[in-house]
């Protein structure tokens, strides 16, 4: 700690910080532009000038730009001196020449931090008489509006998107009072997290072109904290909602997990929520969408639950709450997990090693502090994207605690620090089928089988701990390799290993906790992080529950003639064969979903549920996280909680346990005593008796608008607002004017601070955690006398099979998701279907680029055009997963050429 | 007494001054140019809605009777897809008014809206919009804004250059 004088007024800072970073902690209005928590100071806006004075004797002191200053013992500075104070507002009065008069029809307007730092600073009228530069826009794809006229240089974009996302397609051009920032050409913006520029650009240049189609200030938004639902990572979103559509997504800082960003998926897949596929009513087969209401359909739900057998088939993308009404409902032994019987597996496996492992697994943010890291067959951009943009900070670790420290320059100076480093990158080897967008980054790099990845891992551990099992029959490469992996990983201070189920391969799994577990049996703070696959997978392997196919089998075989579908499309999960049997032999089908698709084509009775923004719940997330999300805005009387459906159909059919339950809150009691795993469920969120000052927490800031007028087209007197039972939340304006707990915090906004940067406000450090600690419950913590067994399951190599290919799952950040893939302007990125085969295997096929490759898998059939890649290993071939227009399987699985129409194929030569 | 007196004599002189009461309807009210009266959307000189949805106007009202939806034409010119005033719960304060950056929104000398029935007093835009400039003609709000709206092109507008040429290495 360190004492610094603020006008002649003592007060205690972190040393080693900067004095911006000090100033916003303790609460001073201090503007800035070129800054950023995430980024550090590169001192180039020259806007947070204040007066540093010798010592306190010192009268007349000097300028200095308070970021690139570092916080020392007994610091005379002053933030309201004059002098300053006139320097702080010319430097707007000159950023403002150029700036154009748009603020009505630009959507930055309201939560502007350029407008904030103008009101802050006093700079109210342009004196600058001249003609003011313009620029041309380009287009940027369809998350991104470019309006370069709006700039004002601060460079935090190039900053942002080249330096900390590795993005390459985005610079600064041409030269003085002509940058230019944008690409080099119109065209879509490559990087995954071009999203965040929406938040990082401190005016209107980049702005959220979905939020554009339906645009609202953020003032008249109402908005909750909610939680992505788009991957397992569990990342903080805030969702705003006006007229009854959701119209954008923000992020939700959680100094734990995303910290200031977001991945494009889960920025701007949102919109499936508005979309026309939306069922919005509840239906019944033998009825007319017009005779049937929810009591109906309630009541029809309830008397087939009544008569037949019934089984429940839960979802990974429904909270853990519905997931658990529905087991109760059905009972225990009737509740089957809604995913393939390959990821049913893996989850369980994953959730296994985590908890009887030694490793701990460490949050996003310890992530970013790791200073080696090894990947085994993960794509990580594609599957878990916020942890490969943590693994990209990660690489940075070991220069920064070496060179950095050493040459004691502090870590927050930023252009220092990169000109120190240059290219100097810490330790991360990859093992993957093929190449990922993390390669360039990798120390080394290895493409190979699934079974030949674990083969490495193993030969890892075995490098490690001898008590691991040995490999045998590696190459001379392999074991080199896997030598240098074992040294720098046990060189390491924090060592990671990332794997996950995205390879499909239980053997990975076991590898990569073998690493893991010898790491630690050699004394190492090891973590491990395994990600799972979808937002709620690791919530649905901790309730426990039968595989899909028991499910088949049951109704198949006759022991069950009603199933209860819980948010699950099971073309999606089984092959369509074997859907439309278990569709054909049952009697009812009860479907409980928000969006149309195949598997509500089937069902007898469809349930109308919310989707996430209009839905209560838990998820858990891959690290084990309890993350309560919240309804945004309240619902018509059609559409509700999935949760609150079962709960209701329970009480109907008078279910002995659901009946007792008067609330959302006696739900979640009966889960934690019944499933002692998720008792910290209830530590997520206040109960919804939570009071501040007697107050319950406004959804909607003080500003929001139009409450007399939204409805009055329909009628003139106001209704009474709406009531939100579940938790501590008014859908209004009315409230708590303060800050709530970090768990429930629905907007960032702070007097003075509009934007999102108003975030500083609630941190209890600037770039530090929340007050209050940053929300999410843990809820598995590592064996602390672990097993210590290591898994002997090591694989054969593989063996290529003549006239087959051996099918490895390929993702998608865009297209692989479900329900991201249904939202218009993700959907415009989703790649064409394709079928990724090795250069050489194609040329020994006769194949070129683009022409089409027939194969089958378990009978599918499937013809699609072949894209040439030269490090998916031979006699492999990659199908990209979850795509729209390719049918399921499970992957990976052998796949038997087709033989006849490769033929056909071929150049005929005729003579 | 002398007090009693002097008021009745006060009050029978008043019967000699001229009448404040008027004889409305059959007489119309004198009104300023700027009283505020009933709220109306204008257009710019070259007749397009000058409303941009900017909902400051909606921000700006103390009874939060204003609500709209802004939205943008083929050229990404914003208008308001819908703008509807609850004139039962406006108190024609004319924030709205002063809020206006486009002046758009205006309160005009008219105060005859009563209605029968409340409901008739939600107006809607086609009973907002009016064919004309109103108190303020000759202000083109997309001439002097920065954004291209087929208004104008980029670097067209009042007080602006050329755009730049990234690849000029001229100072």
């Amino acid at each position: 700690m360190a004492t610094i004088y603020i006008d002649n007024v003592p007060y205690e800072v972190t040393a080693g910080k900067n004095l911006l970073e000090a100033c916003l902690t303790l609460g001073f209005d201090l503007p800035y532009f070129c800054w950023h928590p995430a980024m550090g100071s590169i001192g180039a806006c020259r806007q947070c000038a204040v007066k540093v004075y010798r010592d306190e004797n010192d009268k007349t002191g000097k300028l200095f730009m308070s970021c690139m200053e570092q916080v020392r013992d007994n610091l005379h500075i002053s933030i309201a001196d004059m002098e300053a104070k006139e320097f702080r507002a010319h430097v707007i009065g000159w950023l403002m020449t150029n700036h154009p008069h748009d603020c009505a029809v630009c959507d930055e307007g309201g939560s502007c931090h350029l407008q904030d730092m103008t009101v802050m600073t006093g700079h109210n009228y342009r004196q600058y008489r001249f003609d003011k530069k313009t620029y041309v826009n380009q287009y940027l794809g369809p998350f991104l509006n470019h309006e370069m006229n709006r700039c004002i240089q601060c460079y935090r974009c190039v900053r942002y998107y080249k330096d900390y996302a590795g993005g390459k397609d985005l610079d600064v051009f041409a030269a003085h009072n002509h940058l230019y920032f944008g690409r080099h050409e119109d065209g879509v913006l490559e990087s995954e997290f071009s999203g965040n520029l929406a938040e990082v650009c401190p005016t209107g240049v980049f702005t959220d072109k979905t939020l554009k189609q339906h645009y609202t200030r953020k003032w008249d938004l109402t908005t909750a904290p909610s939680v992505c639902h788009h991957c397992s990572l569990g990342c903080n979103i805030v969702a705003g909602e006006r007229y009854g559509s959701l119209r954008n997504i923000t992020n939700r800082y959680n100094g734990e997990v995303n910290g200031y960003f977001l991945c494009d998926r889960g920025r701007f897949g949102y919109e499936y929520v508005n979309s026309l596929s939306r069922i919005r009513k509840s239906l019944i087969r033998t009825q007319l969408p017009e005779a049937t209401d929810k009591y109906k359909a309630l009541q029809a739900a309830a008397s087939a639950i009544k008569a037949g057998r019934v089984i429940g088939i839960g979802s990974p993308r429904a909270s853990v709450e519905s997931n658990f009404v529905l087991r109760t409902l059905v009972g225990e032994n009737n509740f089957h997990h809604g995913v393939s019987d390959v990821e049913h597996d893996l989850a369980e496996l994953a959730l296994r090693i985590l908890r009887t492992g030694a490793a701990r697994t460490p949050s996003l943010k310890e992530v970013e502090k790791a200073d080696a890291v090894f990947i085994l067959g993960e794509d990580l951009t594609n599957t878990a994207p916020m942890l490969a943009l943590a693994v990209r900070q990660s690489v940075r670790q070991q220069p920064l605690l070496e060179q950095v420290s050493k040459a004691n320059i502090p870590v927050w100076q930023d252009a220092a620090v990169r000109a120190l480093v240059q290219t100097e990158k810490g330790p991360l080897f990859i093992a993957a089928s093929t190449n990922t967008k993390l390669d360039e980054l990798a120390t080394a790099t290895f493409f190979d089988s699934p079974d030949a990845i674990a083969r490495l891992g193993f030969a890892v551990a075995h490098f490690i701990h001898e008590e691991s099992p040995n490999v045998n029959g590696l190459t001379e490469q392999e074991e080199a390799l896997a030598q240098q992996i074992a040294m720098t990983l046990l060189a390491a201070e924090n060592p990671l290993i990332i794997s996950g189920t995205f390879s499909g391969s239980d053997r990975v799994l076991r590898a990569s906790a073998n690493i893991a577990n010898a790491l630690c049996a050699k004394e190492k703070a090891a973590g491990l992080v395994l990600t799972l696959p979808e937002c709620n997978s690791m919530g649905l392997a901790m309730l426990g529950g039968h595989k899909l196919e028991s499910a088949f089998e049951a109704v198949l075989n006759g022991y069950a003639d009603t199933i209860v579908i819980l948010e699950n499309d099971l073309y999606r999960r089984a092959g369509t064969e074997r859907v439309k049997q278990l569709f054909a032999a049952a009697k009812q089908v009860v479907v409980l979903d928000h969006l149309h698709h195949a598997t509500t084509e089937q069902a007898h009775i469809l349930l109308a549920a919310g989707a996430f923004a209009e839905a209560d719940g838990t998820l858990v997330n891959n690290e084990g996280r309890a993350q309560r999300f919240y309804q945004v805005y309240p619902t018509t009387e059609d559409i509700q909680e999935s949760w609150r459906w079962l709960f209701e159909i329970g009480t109907i059919v008078a279910h002995d346990q659901i009946i007792q339950w008067e609330s959302f809150e006696d739900l979640q009691k009966a889960m934690a005593k019944e499933i002692p795993p998720l008792q910290g469920v209830l530590a997520t969120a206040p109960p919804a008796d939570f009071r501040m000052a007697g107050q319950k927490i406004p959804r909607a800031p003080h500003r929001f608008s139009g409450r007399t007028a939204m409805l009055a087209n329909i009628n003139v007197s106001e209704p009474k607002p709406p009531e939100d039972p579940d938790n501590p939340m008014t859908y209004t304006m009315e409230g708590y004017r303060g800050q709530p707990p970090s768990s429930m915090i629905p907007f960032f906004w702070a007097p003075g601070w509009n934007s999102a940067q108003a975030t500083n406000k609630y941190q209890q450090e600037v770039g530090g955690p929340l007050r209050g600690g940053d929300p999410g419950v843990r809820l598995i913590e590592p064996d602390p006398i672990p097993e210590e067994i290591f898994s002997m399951a090591v694989p054969q190599n593989f063996q290529p099979l003549p006239d087959h290919l051996f099918i490895l799952p390929l993702y998608h950040i865009f297209g692989s998701e479900e329900l991201s893939a249904k939202s218009p302007a993700v959907a415009e990125r989703i790649p064409k279907p394709y079928v990724a085969i090795n250069s050489d295997d194609a040329l020994r096929l006769k194949l070129e680029e683009g022409q089409s490759l027939s194969f089958s898998i378990e009978g599918i059939a499937y013809e699609l055009p072949v894209k040439l890649n030269s490090t998916i290993p031979s006699g492999t071939a990659g199908l990209p997963i979850g795509l729209p227009a390719i049918a399921y399987t499970e992957l990976p699985a052998w796949a038997i050429l087709n033989k006849q129409i490769q033929w056909k194929q071929q150049h005929q030569t005729t003579f | 007494m002398f007090s009693l007196l002097r008021s009745m004599w006060i009050t029978f002189l008043h019967g000699f001054h001229k009448r404040d009461t008027i004889q409305y309807p059959e007489e119309k009210v004198k009104l300023t140019t700027r009283w505020r009266g009933r709220i109306v959307l204008t257009r710019d000189p070259d007749m397009g809605e000058r409303c941009v949805g900017c909902y400051l106007c909606a921000a700006a009202c103390p009874v939060d009777c204003i609500s709209l939806q802004a939205t943008e034409d083929e050229n990404g010119r914003r208008y308001p897809e819908f703008f509807r005033i609850n004139f039962s719960r406006c108190i024609f304060c004319g924030f709205c008014e002063e809020a206006c950056p486009t002046t758009a929104i205006q309160l005009i000398p008219d105060f005859e809206m009563g209605e029968y029935n409340r409901q008739n007093l939600v107006y809607e835009k086609k009973d907002l919009l009016i064919d004309g400039q109103g108190k303020y003609p000759g202000y083109n709000y997309y001439k002097v804004a920065g954004v291209a709206t087929g208004v104008k092109g980029k670097g067209e507008g009042d007080q602006e250059r050329p755009p730049v040429d990234t690849k000029s290495l001229i100072p």
